[in-house]
């Protein structure tokens, strides 16, 4: 025994030791060591691994692994970079979190912070500094990974929609802008379509775009699914107006394509020259400058009309969590730290061209947003943003009432001809079950 | 020459092979102090030679096949969470399943969409192999040709069947609207009966060839001797199969029904990859409608309780179908 209790001592002075050693490193900081090029803390073997999306912009992951390589270099631990795609993260995240092992940052996608915050550290002290140092992340960006008074992840970045619309088409008739509000909207696209160049959108169960009608049509007419306090108050006067104005609208100005469209659907329909607007992220234009330069040049970005109630979106983001399983947590922080420091988060947003929108207003003075004026609604757009579940924060409830795309399905029946009001009882009924 | 004659000896003895030669020795030692018997007889024991020869498998189904059964029981029967202990919660998962309208919508879903596309692959599969059968050129080519929708990854063939069914791009539209057959475009997968009609369809497509190849197999062990007595006696084409072909392939015809349909009430990625349970719902299965609660809201033991409602039913068709294969035997 006597044998046996040294040993355990002995491994425990070891690891006071590294840990001594670890501390340093992190004293210091890694830009504290990048300054001064010092050879790197970290105990020799070290390894950190990270596990996110595949970016819609190729260029970006390329980057993103070029950092991380850097920071393995810099602070001498072995990176394992790991992209899968964005449907699959779900399931590895709970296989990962349940079986306790796997990467240890992983990225959390809008109210996934909520949804695993059992299996996650808590990062108060790097998001505050962030926000300390660029100013408060958007309200929308907080509420996504502030849950129940911490942080439990570091916002990244936020992938915003916004009205991707051809100009010219726009132009023949007569709005020389993007019309500022939903019945304008109605009135222009209700003129377009009938020159059989009808405005796009899905009503279907994909991730993204369906959801990015139902929940802001409802907010801008002054709908919502709860009250401030979780009571069900989705079956209204506010939203019932605004079913009756997308079954209009439906008739008047959307190609009848939405019930079969997914996410892909609406940029495949744009590039070809088949709807004349869409919601949608930057990459629809990405890919017109690249391949369909015409288009390009003929399109712009404007802001979601403004209803009754006013204009949002329904926008959520990109963080990252380290792992609370992970052995290497200070290590994944000096990581998070590092990658969100200016000079490092400034190339990374720089190859993304404008596909991402910084954390917080710090970012909307980058330079690229100068020299591309139509990328400009992307940025503007989080000022605008709400989430699944507002008022309260995008709980699991919320996410319950997303993955049934209750509102989705709402507005869905209702296009298909289900009365408004039956419609808004409906989900009224759905929704209480997953508020429940 | 007498150290001649000594050499070839030394070098035998410091032959590797040699030094085996006291061993027998030992052996004989070893026998004689009745020491335990040696491994080789104790696989002369029955009893023990069958536990060994068990046990890889054993391990196999419990470790792969009963560990996550019991997990999946146990998380149905509990309110747990990703990354949260869950606790006993008993039935109420199943409760909260059968007051849910996108469940029940999921539960017929799952049942037509199993039986309709079973009864087609059985259909279809049986008119292959009877053409199959036939002697014809490139026989092989075609028979092997067959197989390709069996063997190309889900996914993938789904990707394609997506493009064909397109709202906008549609291959069948385009056909149709050249051909002056309709002056409209469809939208397949945008009118929830219709979703499932293609959903079937493309099911039908995947898994015909399993069907056709398998009774193709038991059609050939049919011995033509049989179906010529019956044309002697005067049974034209269509009593020759039904009364001579069919009660001879019956057995393999019900084992690939009850593999098909255990494979087909499980379907995910078919559905997942072509609507996603949408447009409202329509098109959800047990597995898709699973994934969602399970996996994208973190809710483990709802998920788990909405793919165990499978459970009963499918031990009822198993239960059934192998005491009718047994009987028939």
């Amino acid at each position: 025994m006597a044998h046996q209790s040294s040993r355990a001592v002995d491994r425990r002075a070891f690891l006071k030791l590294a840990g001594a050693a670890t501390g340093a490193a992190v004293a210091g900081g890694i830009p504290g060591i990048v300054a001064a090029q010092k050879a790197p803390s970290f105990p020799k073997g070290t390894k950190l691994s990270i596990l996110e999306w595949v970016s819609f912009v190729p260029a970006s992951d390329v980057e993103f692994k070029r950092l991380a390589a850097e920071f393995g270099k810099l602070a001498g631990v072995e990176m394992t970079v790991d992209l899968i795609n964005m449907n699959d993260l779900n399931p590895r995240i709970a296989s990962a979190i349940e079986t306790r092992s796997g990467p240890d940052i992983i990225m959390m996608i809008n109210n996934w912070a909520h949804l695993y915050s059992g299996g996650l550290a808590d990062v108060g002290d790097l998001a505050e500094e962030v926000a300390k140092r660029d100013g408060a992340f958007y309200e929308f960006v907080k509420t996504a990974n502030f849950v129940d008074g911490h942080w439990k992840a570091v916002p990244l970045c936020s992938v915003n929609p916004t009205w991707n619309y051809r100009e010219d088409w726009f132009k023949e008739e007569g709005a020389a802008k993007f019309p500022d509000t939903w019945d304008e909207l109605r009135k222009v696209g209700t003129a377009l379509k009938k020159k059989g160049r009808p405005i796009g959108q899905a009503f279907g169960h994909s991730l993204g775009d369906p959801n990015q009608w139902a929940y802001p049509i409802t907010w801008c007419f002054g709908g919502a699914e709860i009250d401030d306090k979780g009571k069900v108050v989705i079956n209204s006067k506010e939203t019932i107006e605004a079913l009756k104005f997308t079954v209009a609208f439906w008739k008047d100005c959307l190609d009848d394509g939405g019930l079969a469209w997914d996410d892909s659907s609406n940029n495949r329909a744009f590039l070809a020259g088949t709807i004349a607007a869409t919601i949608n992220g930057a990459s629809i234009y990405f890919v017109a400058k690249r391949q369909f330069p015409d288009i390009a040049k003929a399109m712009n970005h404007a802001h979601m009309p403004k209803g009754p109630a006013g204009r949002f979106y329904s926008l959520g983001g990109q963080a990252r969590a380290v792992m609370n399983y992970s052995k290497n947590q200070q290590v994944a922080k000096e990581f998070i730290r590092w990658f969100m420091d200016r000079p490092q988060y400034d190339k990374w947003m720089t190859t993304n061209d404008g596909y991402v929108c910084g954390p917080t207003p710090y970012w909307e003075k980058h330079t690229l947003w100068e020299k591309d004026p139509k990328l400009v609604p992307f940025k503007e757009s989080s000022k605008f943003g709400r989430w699944p579940g507002y008022p309260l924060p995008p709980s699991r409830k919320a996410s319950e009432a997303l993955v049934k795309y209750v509102l989705v399905d709402m507005y869905a029946q209702a296009i298909k001809g289900m009365k408004p009001e039956d419609a808004a009882r409906w989900a009224e009924g759905e929704l209480k079950k997953a508020y429940a | 020459m007498a150290e001649q004659r000594i050499e070839p000896i030394l070098a035998e003895a410091a032959r590797p092979g040699a030094a085996a030669l006291p061993v027998p020795i030992t052996v004989a030692t070893a026998r004689t102090r009745r020491r335990p018997p040696r491994l080789s007889q104790l696989l002369e024991r029955e009893h023990i030679l069958a536990a060994v020869l068990l046990a890889p498998t054993l391990t196999i189904l419990t470790v792969f096949i009963a560990y996550p059964f019991v997990l999946g029981v146990w998380l149905a029967v509990s309110d747990k969470v990703v990354g949260r202990p869950g606790a006993f919660v008993g039935l109420q998962n199943f409760v909260v399943n059968l007051n849910d309208a996108i469940f029940l919508r999921a539960f017929q879903n799952t049942f037509i969409y199993t039986f309709i596309a079973t009864i087609l692959k059985l259909a279809f599969g049986m008119l292959a192999a009877l053409l199959l059968n036939n002697h014809f050129k490139f026989k092989r080519i075609v028979r092997a040709s067959m197989l390709l929708p069996w063997i190309v990854p889900t996914v993938l063939s789904t990707l394609a069947w997506q493009w064909m069914f397109d709202a906008t791009f549609s291959v069948f539209n385009w056909v149709l609207m050249n051909a002056g057959l309709i002056n409209k475009r469809i939208l397949w997968l945008g009118d929830g009966t219709l979703a499932m009609g293609c959903l079937i369809t493309v099911n039908v497509w995947r898994g015909m060839p399993f069907f056709s190849i398998t009774l193709l197999a038991g059609l050939q062990t049919v011995n033509p001797d049989v179906h010529e007595a019956a044309e002697i006696d005067g049974a034209n084409a269509w009593q020759r199969f039904w009364r001579v072909t069919l009660p001879l392939i019956k057995p393999i015809m019900l084992v690939v029904v009850l593999f098909s349909m255990i494979a087909t009430f499980a379907d995910f990625q078919l559905i997942y990859v072509l609507t996603r349970g949408g447009p409202y719902s329509s098109t959800h299965v047990f597995g898709t409608y699973a994934y969602e609660i399970a996996m994208r809201a973190a809710k483990l033991g709802q998920g788990a309780s909405i793919s165990l409602f499978l459970f009963p039913f499918l031990l009822t068709v198993i239960i059934f179908q192998l005491w009718y294969i047994r009987r028939s035997d």
